[in-house]
C-alpha cells in the first residue's frame, strides 16, 4: 500500500478502502504555453536531472525529436512537428509531452495492483513503483499513450509531476529550468486564469483566432493543460488526442463486466449447490450394477474369467439390544 | 494399476497425467487470473509469490495449459465429434438434469454434456492463448497496438470468465455423477456406472471382448490402454 501518511490521497487503484479525504490540498496544474516554447529541452535535461535518470544515446533519425520517444527512463519528450498552415506557411509546432494527471485516470482505473497508482487530492497522479506488477494494463487504460514499461525492472513508469517536489512546496523541475515562462505550475485556478488571458492575447493581437486552453473534458480535466494556437486543431501537435476519453474498452472491462461476471460464477456455483439439494447424487443403483454384468457375460461369455464373489452387504442396521 | 475385474477402463495413465496437468494449470490460472481481475482477489498471489511473480508465472502457465490441452484435444477427438443420437440426449436435457437417466437415450463413450466442455474449452483455450499472447508485453509488447491490446485484454477476461463457468460445470458433473472421479485418478470405472452412463459404450465393449479383441472390459484376456 502507497503511503497514507501523508493524507493526501484521494484515489489508490485496485483498492475498494476509503483513502483518507482529511486533508484536501489546492488542485494544482501545470500551464504548457507552447506558443512560447523555443524547444531548448532544458525541461528535459532538468527532469533527468532531477529524477536522476540517463537514457542510453540514441541515434539521429531526421527532427529534433530526441530521444524519439517517451521511455522508462524518459518521462518527459519535446516533440517538434513541422505543419503547413492554410497561407502555406511552416509552422514549428514544439509540444513539450508527458503525463497529463487526469482527474479520471485510465491508467488508475485500468491497473490491478493495490496503491501500484494513486491520486492525491492536488490532483497529482503517481506510480508507487514499489507496488507495481508490470503487467501494463496502465498502458492500455492511457488515453495518452504516457505510462512506459521498464525492460529493466518490469515496471511502469511516467512523470510524477514531481511530487516529491512538490510536496515540499516546490515547482516541479522542468518548470524550474524552463527559461521563457512557458512552462508554468500554480493552483490550477490561477493557471487557467494565466492560460485565459494568454489565449484572449493570442486572439486579439497575436492573429491566432483557434488559440485556446487544452483542458480535455473527457477525462474530467487535466492538472497538465496546454495553451495551444490551433486549439481546433490539436492533433497536429504531435497527435494530441482531440477529445480524449478512456476507451470503452476500458470502460467495460473494468467497470459493469466486473460485477456482472462475478454474479454469474456465484449463481452458478449457487445453483450447483441447489441442484445438489434438490436432486440429491446420481449413483449407480443395484439395478445397474447387476444389467451391467448380465451385459458383458453374455456378450463375452466364456472369455471373462469369473467375478470374485461378492463381498457380504453391509448392515446399516444395528443389532438391537436385548430387553432387559 | 491392474484394474480390477468387475471394472472398465476409461483412462489409462498418460491420459490421467495429462488430465492432472491441465486441471492443475487451469486452477493456478484462476486463481492468479482472478486476482488481476478483482482486487479483492488479489490476495491469492501470495500463492506465487506475489504480485510481480504472479503476473510472470500467469502466462507461462497458460502455454503448458494450452499444450497439455492440445494433447487432450487431439487424444479425444474420434470420441468427441458430434453423434446423432446426440440430439435425442439433449431434448432430454431435463431429464439428465432431474438424474432420470432411464429415460434418457443411451450414450456412447461421452455424453453431449461432456462433449460440450470439451469443445467449449478447445475453443475458449485457443482465445485466450492469441489474446493472452498479444497481451504478454513482455515479449510481445511491440507486435501490436495498443488499442489491440485493449481489445485482445478484454477478450481474455470474457473468455476466461466462460472457462470458469464451463470449469463449475466439469467439476459440478463430477462431484454430482457419484462414481466418476476414479476414471481419473484409478482410471476405472464399475460396470454398473458404465451400464449407468455409457451404455452403448459398454455394449461395444462387451462386443469387442466377446470377439477377443482387445477391449475396455478389465479381466478379458486383451485389455486395450489407448484413450480410445
Amino acid at each position: 500500500m502507497t503511503d497514507l501518511q501523508s493524507l493526501n490521497v484521494i484515489r489508490i487503484s485496485a483498492s475498494d478502502a476509503n483513502p483518507p479525504q482529511l486533508r484536501q490540498n489546492v488542485e494544482v496544474a501545470k500551464l504548457i504555453d507552447v506558443t512560447r516554447c523555443i524547444g531548448c529541452k532544458a525541461c528535459q535535461s532538468a527532469c533527468m536531472e532531477w529524477n536522476d535518470y540517463r537514457p542510453p544515446v540514441g541515434y539521429f533519425n531526421g527532427t529534433y525529436t530526441n530521444p524519439h520517444d517517451l521511455s522508462h527512463d524518459q518521462f518527459t519528450l519535446m516533440r517538434f512537428d513541422e505543419w503547413v498552415n492554410d497561407e502555406g506557411d511552416l509552422e514549428w509546432l514544439i509540444r513539450k509531452d508527458g503525463c497529463m494527471h487526469c482527474t479520471d485516470p485510465g491508467c488508475l482505473k485500468a491497473c490491478p495492483a493495490p496503491g501500484a497508482i494513486v491520486q492525491y487530492s492536488n490532483g497529482i497522479v503517481d506510480f508507487i513503483e514499489e507496488n507495481c506488477i508490470g503487467c501494463g494494463y496502465c498502458v492500455k487504460g492511457c488515453p495518452f499513450n504516457i505510462p512506459r514499461y521498464s525492460p529493466v525492472d518490469k515496471r511502469a513508469y511516467k512523470c510524477t509531476l514531481c511530487s516529491d517536489r512538490v510536496s515540499y512546496g516546490l515547482e516541479p523541475a522542468c518548470i524550474k529550468a524552463c527559461p521563457t515562462g512557458a512552462l508554468l505550475f500554480g493552483s490550477k485556478a490561477d493557471m487557467t486564469d494565466v492560460a485565459n488571458g494568454r489565449v484572449e492575447e493570442l486572439r486579439g493581437q497575436r492573429g491566432f483566432p483557434n488559440a485556446g486552453l487544452y483542458d480535455p473534458p473527457g477525462v474530467g480535466g487535466t492538472h497538465v493543460m496546454y495553451v495551444l494556437h490551433h486549439a481546433d486543431k490539436p492533433e497536429i501537435y504531435s497527435n494530441l488526442p482531440k477529445d480524449p476519453h478512456i476507451s470503452w474498452l476500458v470502460q467495460v472491462w473494468k467497470g459493469a463486466y466486473k460485477p456482472l461476471a462475478v454474479a454469474a460464477m456465484g449463481l452458478a456455483i449457487v445453483g450447483s449447490f441447489i441442484h445438489a439439494v434438490i436432486y440429491g447424487p446420481n449413483e449407480v443403483d443395484p439395478h445397474d450394477v447387476e444389467a451391467g454384468r448380465r451385459m458383458v457375460d453374455r456378450r463375452s461369455r466364456g472369455v471373462i474369467p469369473p467375478r470374485p464373489p461378492e463381498p457380504p452387504p453391509v448392515s446399516h442396521v444395528k443389532p438391537e439390544e436385548p430387553v432387559k | 494399476m491392474r484394474p480390477p475385474p468387475g471394472t472398465v477402463l476409461r483412462y489409462p495413465p498418460f491420459s490421467r497425467f495429462n488430465h492432472w496437468v491441465t486441471a492443475v494449470c487451469m486452477v493456478l490460472l484462476v486463481m492468479s487470473g482472478l486476482a488481476f481481475f478483482y482486487p479483492w482477489l488479489y490476495w491469492l498471489t501470495v500463492f506465487f509469490g506475489g504480485g510481480q511473480m504472479a503476473r510472470a508465472t500467469h502466462p507461462w502457465i497458460g502455454v503448458v495449459l494450452f499444450i497439455s490441452y492440445a494433447i487432450m484435444v487431439v487424444r479425444f477427438f474420434r470420441h468427441n465429434l458430434p453423434h446423432r443420437d446426440d440430439l435425442r440426449w439433449l431434448r432430454a436435457l431435463g431429464h439428465v438434469a432431474s438424474g432420470r437417466e432411464e429415460l434418457v437415450p443411451e450414450v456412447g463413450r461421452y455424453n453431449p454434456g461432456q462433449k460440450f466442455v470439451y469443445w467449449a474449452n478447445a475453443f475458449l483455450i485457443l482465445i485466450l492463448l492469441v489474446t493472452g499472447i498479444i497481451i504478454w508485453d513482455w515479449y510481445f509488447y511491440n507486435w501490436t497496438t495498443i488499442e489491440q491490446k485493449r481489445v485482445a485484454v478484454l477478450i481474455h477476461s470474457i473468455a476466461a470468465f466462460f472457462t470458469i463457468l464451463v470449469l463449475i460445470l466439469h467439476v459440478y458433473s463430477a462431484i454430482w455423477v457419484r462414481g466418476t472421479m476414479p476414471a481419473m485418478t484409478r482410471g476405472y470405472v464399475p460396470v454398473g456406472w458404465v451400464y449407468r452412463h455409457h451404455r452403448k459404450w459398454l455394449r461395444q465393449e462387451a462386443e469387442l471382448a466377446a470377439q477377443g479383441k482387445p477391449s475396455a472390459i478389465a479381466g478379458a484376456p486383451a485389455v486395450r490402454t489407448d484413450p480410445r
